[in-house]
C-alpha cells in the first residue's frame, strides 16, 4: 500500500480546505459516581430520584461547624479502578479543597485531590477489531459531586441530593485522535467500572460524565494547539459528535488563518453544535490547598492485598483469551466482555460443555439466540431464565446430530419459555434427527418412486428439482431427516 | 467558699444540688436575674436562653427528686462562646453574616455539656469568627472587662472571660485559634485552657482556621477547668482530626504537688517587650513554683519569632476557605443583585466586618495559584520547625512557663493598627501552631488592679500536668477570693 493511500484511510488525519493535513489531540476527563450507600464525607444516602434536598445533612448543606469524615468504601472502589488500570497507587494521598463560588456548592469549595492524587499513570484498554489499544491515564482522583441547579424562568433552585456523592475523576493523557476513539474510550471505561462493580455508570442519570479537551495541529507537529474544553457531553454518541464537531470547527478556524481561543464550550446535542460557556479571562483560580479537616488518605498493604485478592479477571484478558483459546471472533469477543455477567455466562456454558473447541458455537448461541430472546423480553443476562449448562446441553444435541440446527432453535425457544430440559423436549416431541441410513433410503425410495417424471427431468439437467425432492423427504420425516445425509443419499438415488 | 451561689465552684454547685440544698431552678433563676441586671453594662451575652435554661433546670430537679443519677455538671450554669453551634438557639460567631441563623444541631461539646447536666444560659460575645484579641471586632456589641469597664475583656473569647469573671455563669466554653481562650482568661483573671489539638471534637464549632481551632474551658478555678475538660474531651468519629485516646481523670491529678517537675523558661519569650508588672508577677510565679519543689531551667525555642508570620499565613488562608460558605445564598441577609457574582459581592461585602475581610484577602492572596509554595506551604514548614523546638524542649522539661500576654488588659481602641493587635498574641500563637495544650492561670494583679496570666505549655495530651502546675500557681500567687470590682462586684 502506498503512503498516500494510508493517509487517505487514516481517520485521524483531516484534510483541510486548502489541502493542509491536520490532526486532532483529544484528552478526556471523566467523572464516575461510585456506588456507595452513603456520601463521600457524610452519612446521607446517595439514592437517585429522591425528593429534592431530602438527602442532606449539616455537611452537605455546608452548615457552619460541620466536618467531613471520609467514607472508606469509596476508597476501596477507587482502588479497584486504580489496580484494574495498573495505576501507581499513592500510599499517602491527600484531599484538597478546590474553591469556587456556585450555589450548587454550599461550602464554597469542593473536596477533591490536587497534587497528591490517589492514582497516576494507569491505562484504559480500548478493544478495537481483534486488537487492544492502550490509552494512558494521567491520574485518577477522588472527589465529591456538586448539587444541581435547576432553573425555571427567573427563579433558580438548588437540589443538593447529588452533592457529596463520591466520584472518581479519570483523566486520560491527550492521546486520542478521533471522535470515535473518544467515544470508544468512554465505552471502555463504562465497561470497566461496571465490570468492577464500582459504578452503575448510567449516563442518563449522570453517573458517568465526560468533559473533552480538544486541540488541532498540523500533521506531524509536536507542539499542541490551543485547546478548548467541551462540557455536557453525556452519551457515547454525543462524545463522538461533539468532538468531531469541535475538530471541524477548529480546523475551519486555523485553515482560514484564525486562532482558536482557549475557552470552555457547552455542547448542545439538539442543535448539534457547541457554544462558548466561558473564556480564558474568566478561568478560575481554585486556590487548592490540603483540606485541614481531613488527615492524609493512607493505603496500606493489608488494604491493597484485599483489593488485589478480590479483583476479577479483566475484560482485556478475557477478550484476548476468547479469541485465542476459543476461536471467537474479535467482534463476538468484544460483545461477550461488554458485561461481566455475559462473559461469565459464556464461560459457564463453555465449561459445562463436554467437548473442546465449543466456544465459537456457544458464543453464537449466546449472542444470537439468548441475547435475542432476552432483549425481546427486556431482560438482562443476569435475569436469564436459561442457565448456562442448559444452553450448553442444547448445543451438544445439535453438535452430535440428535437434532438439526433448525429444530435446535425451536427447542431453545421452548426451553427458554418453559424451563423444560432440551433433551426432554426432543424426546417428548420426537424431533430427533433421522440419521439412520436404512430408514432414509426407504423414505427416498418412496419419494423418488412416486415422482418418476420429476426424477427424469432432474437427470436431464433440471437442477432446481433437487430442492423439490429434499422438501418431500423433509415433509415425509416432519423435518427430522438429517439434511446432510438426505442430500447425499438423494444424489446417489437420483444418479446425479 | 463564697456564699453567693453565682460564685460557687462547679463541684460545690453539683454537690449542693445533689444534696438538695438548693434547686437547679432557683440557682438558674438567680443567675438569669444577675445576668439581667449586670449584663447591660458588661455586654457579654448575645443571646440569653432563659426558656432553655429553665427547662434544663426543671429536668435536673425532677431527676434529683426521682433519685435518677445526676451528671457531674448537674445544675451548673454555663455560657457558650457564640462560635459553638446550638440547636434551636441563634448562633452568629459574632458576625452579621450569620445573623438570624438558628442551627438545627448541637456541637459535640454542647451535647456533652447537656448530657452532664449543665444549664446552658446563653451565647456570649466574641470577635467576629474569632478574629481578634479584644472582642472589639464583634459585629454586635462591646463587651467590657469587669475589672475595669474602660478596658477590653480580651478576645476573641471575651464574652466568655467577662461572664465567668463577673459571675454571670459558673464556667464557659471558648475557642482558641491563636490564644483566644488564654488571652481573655488572663485579661479577666480567670483560668483558660486550650487542649491539645484533637483532644476535643470540633464538630459544631464554627470554623476559623481548622488546623489551629480547639475548644476549651474558661472557669474561675483550675479545679473547675479540669472538670470541664473531663466532660468535653474525648474521641468523636464526626471529627477526622479527633484523637482516639482515653480521657484521664483530670480532677484527680490536682491533688499532687509540683515536686520534681522540670519547668522550662524559654529565653526568647522573656527577651521581648514585657510590661514590668507582668514581668514581676512571672518572677513571683517562678519563685513560688520553685518553693513548691519544681526545678526551673532556661531553655531555647529558637524559631519563636517565626510563629507570628507563620500564623498570619496559615490562619487567614484557612479562614478564607472556611468562610467561603457565607455567600448570601444560605446564610445571613442576601443582597439584591442582578446577577450571581454581584449577589456574592454585595452579600459578603455587607455581611463581613473589616477585620474578617482583611484576613479573607490575606488568605486568598496566600493561596493563589503559584504562591502556595511561597506562603502556605512555607508557613506549614515553619510549623514543623516550631513543633521540633518544643519536641527538643520537652525531651528535658515537663512544662514551659511564659507570660500569657506581654501586658494586662488594654483600653478600648488602644490598638491603632491591626499589626499592633496581632503583636499582643506573640506568646500564645506557637501553642496552636504546634498543636500543644496550653493554660493561662491568674498569677497576680498589676498596680492598676488588673489581672495577669501565667501561661503553661505542655506535651501533647499532657493536660494533666498543666492542670497540676496550674493548681500550684493558683494556690500560691493566684487571685484567691479577689474578684473584679469594676462591674458586678460583690463585696
Amino acid at each position: 500500500m502506498t503512503e498516500a493511500a494510508t493517509r487517505k484511510t487514516d481517520p485521524s488525519v483531516v484534510i483541510g480546505a486548502t489541502g493542509e493535513e491536520w490532526e486532532a489531540v483529544i484528552g478526556l476527563e471523566v467523572h464516575v459516581q461510585l456506588t456507595t450507600k452513603s456520601k463521600a464525607f457524610s452519612a446521607s444516602s446517595t439514592a437517585f430520584g429522591a425528593q429534592p434536598n431530602s438527602l442532606t445533612d449539616p455537611l452537605v448543606l455546608g452548615l457552619p461547624g460541620s466536618l467531613p469524615v471520609f467514607n472508606l468504601h469509596a476508597l476501596e472502589l477507587a482502588l479497584r479502578l486504580g489496580v484494574a488500570t495498573e495505576s501507581k497507587i499513592r500510599a499517602r494521598s491527600r484531599f484538597a479543597r478546590k474553591h469556587y463560588f456556585y450555589p450548587d456548592q454550599p461550602k464554597g469549595y469542593q473536596i477533591s485531590q490536587f497534587d497528591e492524587p490517589l492514582c497516576e499513570a494507569g491505562h484504559v484498554d480500548l478493544l478495537v477489531g481483534t486488537q487492544v489499544k492502550r490509552v494512558k491515564l494521567t491520574r485518577i482522583h477522588l472527589e465529591e459531586d456538586a448539587g444541581k441547579n435547576l432553573h425555571a424562568g427567573p427563579i433558580s433552585q438548588v437540589d443538593l441530593n447529588r452533592a457529596g456523592i463520591p466520584l472518581v475523576e479519570v483523566v486520560s493523557e491527550p492521546e486520542l485522535a478521533t471522535g470515535e476513539e473518544a467515544a470508544e474510550f468512554m465505552r471502555a471505561l463504562h465497561r470497566l467500572v461496571r465490570w468492577l462493580d464500582i459504578s452503575e455508570a448510567d449516563m442518563e442519570k449522570g453517573q458517568l460524565r465526560c468533559d473533552a479537551n480538544v486541540s488541532v495541529r498540523r500533521r506531524g507537529e509536536d507542539r499542541l494547539g490551543t485547546r478548548t474544553e467541551l462540557k455536557n457531553i453525556n452519551s457515547f454518541r454525543f462524545v463522538q459528535n461533539a468532538v468531531e464537531n469541535e475538530i471541524a470547527r477548529q480546523i475551519q478556524i486555523v485553515d482560514s488563518g484564525g486562532r482558536v481561543e482557549r475557552e470552555t464550550r457547552l455542547w448542545d446535542a439538539v442543535a448539534g453544535r457547541s457554544a462558548t460557556m466561558r473564556t480564558k479571562e474568566e478561568v478560575d483560580d481554585y486556590r487548592y490547598f490540603p483540606d485541614p479537616d481531613l488527615p492524609p488518605l493512607v493505603v496500606d498493604g493489608k488494604l491493597m492485598g484485599a483489593i488485589l485478592r478480590t479483583l476479577p479477571e479483566l475484560p482485556t484478558s478475557r477478550f484476548r483469551r476468547y479469541q485465542l483459546d476459543h476461536g471467537v471472533s474479535g467482534d463476538d469477543a468484544r460483545t461477550l466482555v461488554g458485561e461481566r455477567a455475559l462473559a461469565d455466562y459464556f464461560e459457564a456454558a463453555v465449561k459445562a460443555h463436554p467437548g473442546k473447541d465449543a466456544g465459537r458455537t456457544i458464543a453464537n448461541w449466546v449472542l444470537t439466540e439468548l441475547l435475542g430472546a432476552l432483549h425481546a423480553g427486556g431482560l438482562s443476562i443476569a435475569q436469564s431464565p436459561m442457565p448456562p449448562a442448559t444452553l450448553s446441553a442444547l448445543v451438544v444435541l445439535v453438535e452430535n446430530g440428535t437434532i438439526s440446527g433448525k429444530i435446535g432453535k425451536e427447542v431453545f425457544e421452548e426451553t427458554y419459555r418453559t424451563g423444560e430440559a432440551p433433551l426432554a423436549i426432543v424426546e417428548r416431541r420426537g424431533v430427533q434427527q433421522i440419521s439412520d441410513e436404512a430408514l432414509l433410503w426407504s423414505v427416498i425410495d418412496r419419494v423418488v418412486g412416486g415422482n418418476t417424471k420429476q426424477a427424469e427431468a432432474y437427470l436431464a439437467g433440471k437442477d432446481t428439482l433437487f430442492g423439490f425432492f429434499v422438501g418431500l423427504v423433509m415433509k415425509e420425516t416432519s423435518g427430522r431427516a438429517n439434511p446432510v445425509m438426505t442430500s447425499d443419499l438423494l444424489k446417489r438415488r437420483l444418479g446425479r | 467558699m463564697t456564699s453567693r451561689p453565682e460564685f460557687w465552684s462547679i463541684a460545690d454547685t453539683a454537690r449542693r444540688i445533689a444534696a438538695g440544698e438548693i434547686t437547679a431552678v432557683r440557682l438558674t433563676e438567680a443567675m438569669l436575674s444577675r445576668i439581667g441586671s449586670i449584663d447591660r453594662e458588661l455586654g457579654a451575652f448575645l443571646e440569653i436562653d432563659g426558656d432553655g435554661a429553665r427547662l434544663a433546670a426543671r429536668e435536673i430537679d425532677r431527676k434529683r427528686t426521682a433519685n435518677e443519677p445526676l451528671g457531674p455538671l448537674a445544675g451548673v450554669t454555663i455560657a457558650l462562646k457564640d462560635m459553638l453551634v446550638t440547636k434551636g438557639v441563634a448562633t452568629t460567631a459574632g458576625s452579621k453574616i450569620l445573623a438570624g441563623w438558628i442551627p438545627p444541631y448541637d456541637a459535640h461539646v454542647v451535647e456533652k455539656l447537656r448530657a452532664a447536666g449543665a444549664i446552658l444560659v446563653g451565647k456570649v460575645n466574641c470577635d467576629e469568627f474569632g478574629m481578634g484579641s479584644s472582642t472589639e471586632r464583634s459585629a454586635f456589641k462591646k463587651t467590657r472587662n469587669p475589672w475595669d469597664p474602660s478596658r477590653v475583656p480580651g478576645g476573641s473569647s471575651g464574652g466568655s472571660s467577662a461572664a465567668v469573671a463577673a459571675g454571670l455563669c459558673t464556667a464557659s466554653l471558648g475557642t482558641d485559634t491563636g490564644g483566644s481562650i488564654r488571652q481573655p482568661a488572663a485579661f479577666c483573671g480567670v483560668v483558660g485552657l486550650k487542649p491539645t489539638y484533637g483532644r476535643v471534637s470540633r464538630w459544631g464549632v464554627v470554623a476559623f482556621a481548622s488546623s489551629l481551632d480547639q475548644v476549651g474551658p474558661l472557669a474561675r478555678s483550675v479545679a473547675d477547668t479540669a472538670l470541664m475538660l473531663e466532660v468535653i474531651a474525648g474521641f468523636d468519629p464526626r471529627d477526622s482530626t479527633s484523637l482516639d485516646e482515653p480521657v484521664p481523670k483530670y480532677t484527680a491529678s490536682l491533688a499532687t504537688d509540683v515536686k520534681g517537675l522540670k519547668i522550662g523558661l524559654p529565653r526568647e519569650y522573656y527577651e521581648g517587650e514585657i510590661d514590668p508588672d507582668v514581668r514581676a508577677a512571672l518572677e513571683a510565679t517562678r519563685t513560688a513554683l520553685k518553693e513548691r519543689g519544681a526545678e526551673l531551667v532556661e531553655i531555647s525555642l529558637p524559631h519563636t519569632k517565626l510563629a507570628l508570620p507563620a500564623y498570619y499565613l496559615v490562619a487567614p488562608a484557612e479562614a478564607s476557605s472556611n468562610l467561603a460558605r457565607y455567600d448570601g445564598i444560605r446564610f445571613g441577609k442576601r443582597a439584591e443583585a442582578d446577577d450571581l457574582l454581584e449577589l456574592y459581592r454585595r452579600s459578603r461585602g455587607a455581611g463581613f466586618g473589616p477585620e474578617v475581610k482583611r484576613r479573607i484577602m490575606l488568605g486568598t492572596f496566600a493561596l493563589r495559584a503559584g504562591y502556595y509554595d511561597a506562603y502556605y506551604k512555607k508557613a506549614q514548614q515553619i510549623r514543623t520547625l516550631i513543633k521540633r523546638d518544643f519536641d527538643t524542649a520537652f525531651a528535658t522539661v515537663d512544662l514551659v512557663l511564659t507570660p500569657t500576654t506581654p501586658t494586662a488588659a488594654f483600653r478600648f481602641n488602644a490598638k491603632a493598627t491591626p499589626l499592633e493587635m496581632y503583636l499582643g498574641d506573640v506568646f500564645t500563637l506557637a501553642c496552636n501552631l504546634a498543636g500543644l495544650p496550653g493554660i493561662s492561670v491568674p498569677c497576680g494583679l498589676t498596680k492598676d488592679n488588673l489581672p495577669i496570666g501565667a501561661q503553661l505549655l505542655g506535651k501533647p495530651l499532657d493536660e494533666a500536668t498543666l492542670l497540676r502546675a496550674g493548681a500550684a500557681i493558683e494556690a500560691t500567687v493566684g487571685l484567691k477570693e479577689r474578684r473584679p470590682t469594676g462591674i458586678g462586684g460583690i463585696a
